[in-house]
């Protein structure tokens, strides 16, 4: 069982195929695996289309594959944040699916767990609606979503073990863990590879069953939006 | 005077309950925080996590700790975090007694618009959907007229739906209505707004 490889481009060999669907995990630029999507950049994939809450900013994160042209559909909740995005999206050069973000979460997470469907209250009587299954439960209506499952997922973890057994840290969670699950293949970066053992089993957030592959590496981690408070006066 | 908005939000903290766990969206209902005074809130961010703290000191910020507006934050001792899937779990689930929200419109039935504007902001839901649909209470707080002064209290939304019937109560610059049967129902007026000054800049029906 080796799971773990020397490189992001080593660990997608193989993996990367034009018109593929890649599940990513992140929130903002938040917990995104950016050393794989600097690798799918570099690989030249095309035609792509990424499950991914945002779409990253114009130059980090998913930004990078929109800039290269390589991405032909986003899913996503919110894309606020991207520039590049709206202008190829606006003159119809990319293509839009718009969930609500636990829309789009629960799908990832019914996708991996081999739930093809399940029904929500969310965007009932909304666009998101139209044209979906309506079913009514004890005299409230739901719509039908479909569970996710994608060719491959990227997602970024704080520490894995060589069995690919996973921590996140704080907030960098987020989208990961139901990303991870979702995919055939779950490629993972992680800011550390500790032995395997000296993990506490009772803290491991995502069990190593879902984990394919997995590389160590250097993270820019970059904040969209500094916000602080000023220190008081001692 | 109307009320400004950092009365906006003391007024909308108000309608905050001892000992629960709510969700502040973006803009003024960031503020509400400011204005929980003795009351034990935990606040739900929905990227994941439960008891968010305020902004860091400056050199604190961690990349690994943001809001759901993309905001550097801190924990507090009694912190849990989580992942998306299960941050919506307990939004939909109905363990989040409250959401304070912005809003573009909002009509008397309770519809809420406050996500896209048709050919001209294409940024998503987030959200938004979510937590009108699951969420035990919705408050909406936003200035009651645009900036070309037409009412955004409204018989009918114009705009593409966030929810429907959604809306439990609605907190502006002008005071405070709930959605009732057959319209909205004056709750409170905000410090020196007469009820004909409410009703004047309001398009829908006031019962």
């Amino acid at each position: 069982m080796k799971k773990i490889y020397g490189s992001a481009a080593e660990a997608l060999d193989g993996l990367l195929f034009d018109g593929m669907f890649i599940a990513a995990g992140g929130f903002g630029l938040c917990g995104i695996p950016e050393l794989l999507l600097q690798a799918i950049k570099d690989a030249g994939t095309r035609d792509m289309t990424f499950a991914s809450n945002n779409a990253g900013v114009d130059d980090f994160g998913i930004g990078i594959l929109l800039q290269s042209r390589q991405v032909k559909k986003m899913i996503s909740s919110y894309v606020g944040e991207n520039k590049e995005f709206m202008r190829q999206y606006l003159s119809g050069e990319l293509e839009l699916e718009f969930n609500p973000q636990g829309t789009l979460a629960e799908r990832m997470r019914a996708g991996g767990a081999g739930i093809p469907g399940f029904y929500t209250k969310t965007g009932v009587g909304t666009q998101i609606a139209e044209g979906k299954e309506h079913k009514d439960f004890d005299g409230e209506t739901y719509i039908l979503e479909r569970g996710m499952f994608a060719d491959l997922s990227i997602v970024k973890a704080w520490k894995a073990d060589e069995t690919g057994n996973l921590v996140f840290r704080k907030a960098a969670r987020n989208f990961n863990p139901p990303a991870a699950t979702c995919g055939k293949v779950c490629v993972v970066e992680v800011e550390e590879i500790v032995p395997t053992g000296s993990l506490d089993p009772d803290h491991i957030h995502l069990p190593g069953v879902y984990v394919h592959r997995i590389i160590q590496g250097e993270h820019e981690k970059r904040i969209e939006q500094r916000t602080v408070r000023k220190r008081e006066e001692a | 005077m109307p009320w400004d908005r950092n009365q906006m939000a003391e007024r909308a903290a108000a309608e905050l309950e001892d000992g629960t766990y709510v969700n502040l969206g973006i803009g003024i209902p960031t503020l509400v925080s400011n204005y929980v005074g003795d009351k034990d809130i935990t606040l739900q961010s929905e990227n994941g996590m439960l008891g968010m703290g305020p902004f860091p000191f400056e050199g604190d910020e961690d990349p690994d700790l943001i809001n759901a507006g993309k905001q550097t934050i801190t924990e507090l001792p009694r912190t849990a975090y989580f992942d998306s899937a299960t941050s919506f779990g307990m939004i939909r689930g109905g363990k989040i007694a409250a959401a304070i929200l912005g809003a573009m419109e909002v009509a008397e039935n309770g519809d809420l618009a406050n996500w896209m504007i048709p050919g001209k902001l294409v940024k998503g839901m987030g959200g938004a959907m979510d937590l009108v649909a699951g969420v035990q209470k919705v408050v909406v707080v936003m200035d009651h007229q645009n900036k070309a002064g037409e009412s955004k209290v409204l018989k009918e939304c114009t705009l593409p739906l966030t929810g429907t019937g959604v809306v439990d109560r609605i907190i502006t610059n002008l005071g405070v209505l709930d959605v009732v049967d057959g319209g909205l129902k004056i709750v409170e007026l905000a410090d020196g707004v007469t009820e004909e000054q409410l009703r004047d800049a309001t398009e829908a029906t006031i019962v």
